[in-house]
């Protein structure tokens, strides 16, 4: 899959590749060091924050969190 | 009002499964709407892995709507909490820009069966606004019409993902003829979808819950 920056495609894959591995043979196994793809995380979102601030996506908005706070939507009530 | 909307997907996987097909979801032949995924943030707190990332999807709306949308291209933001000892994976998406034109909220929360450990249910609600005077049901419908379709392109994705990550699946045998008849069925029902898509002209201002089971 495609990166929003067109010059972080390589990057984005090989911090991909690394998640994958690290979730299923790390993560699930109740191993919560995040240190084994930290390098590259940090090199592939740097170059994404840029290409989001060169394309004018609201970074406020990406910011803001949502899910389990007061702003989350709530299922009406009566209604399943 | 927000327009609700809830529906229901059992996958014949178990939720290990799902949870790491998740973040290989893309790019699958039912994705083409999607352009771009990106991690922005990620971190573990809790025993719980906390991600955000940000997908760009085509936009294409009805000729009436091109008066209020003209961008090709939308933000989806993607939050998601990975809790491997409930087993639950729980996202919530939204749209970022043109949110008072049409605003589109899904959550989905993927659990491991109750009754069957290699079976996860994804349970799928949404809730669809707009703040547009006068065009508000039309465009909540469009809304709800799209969820459908894209519910379907989920799930067919998702399938096609997983049956590819695990060939050699438990259950092999007898989901063969099940995927089978479950594909062509929601192919069925994408193309039904898709129809009643395109002929929305008069808003249908009483859905009020619309399922992509129906």
């Amino acid at each position: 899959m495609n990166s929003v920056g067109a010059n972080c495609n390589e990057l984005k894959q090989e911090y991909d590749a690394c998640f994958n591995v690290w979730f299923s043979t790390q993560f699930l196994k109740g191993n919560n060091s995040e240190r084994m793809c930290a390098p590259l995380f940090k090199e592939y979102t740097e170059c994404v924050k840029e290409a989001i601030k060169e394309q004018k996506i609201d970074m406020k908005e990406i910011e803001k969190n949502v899910l389990n706070t007061e702003e989350e939507q709530k299922k009406p009530t009566g209604q399943r | 009002m927000v327009k609700f909307y809830e529906s229901s997907t059992v996958f014949q996987y178990n939720w290990h499964q799902v949870a790491q097909a998740f973040w290989q979801r893309y790019p699958n032949p039912h994705s083409s709407h999607v352009l771009s995924e990106d991690t922005v943030f990620r971190e573990v707190r809790d025993n719980k892995l906390f991600t955000k990332r940000l997908l760009t999807k085509t936009n294409r709306v009805p000729k009436w709507g091109e008066r209020f949308i003209n961008n090709p291209k939308v933000g989806i933001i993607e939050e998601s909490v990975v809790d491997p000892k409930t087993r639950t994976l729980t996202t919530y998406t939204r749209n970022v820009g043109y949110t008072k034109v049409m605003s589109v909220v899904e959550k989905v929360v993927y659990r491991e069966s109750d009754d069957n450990p290699n079976c996860t249910i994804a349970v799928r609600s949404g809730w669809v606004d707009s703040q547009v005077f006068g065009f508000k049901h039309a465009i909540q419908a469009f809304g709800v019409e799209r969820f459908r379709k894209n519910c379907q392109q989920m799930i067919l994705g998702f399938n096609h993902v997983l049956s590819h990550l695990y060939p050699k699946h438990g259950q092999h045998e007898t989901n063969v003829s099940s995927e089978k008849s479950s594909v062509q069925e929601a192919k069925d029902k994408l193309k039904s979808a898709a129809k009643r898509a395109s002929d929305l002209v008069m808003p249908k201002a009483n859905v009020m819950v619309a399922s992509c089971q129906d």
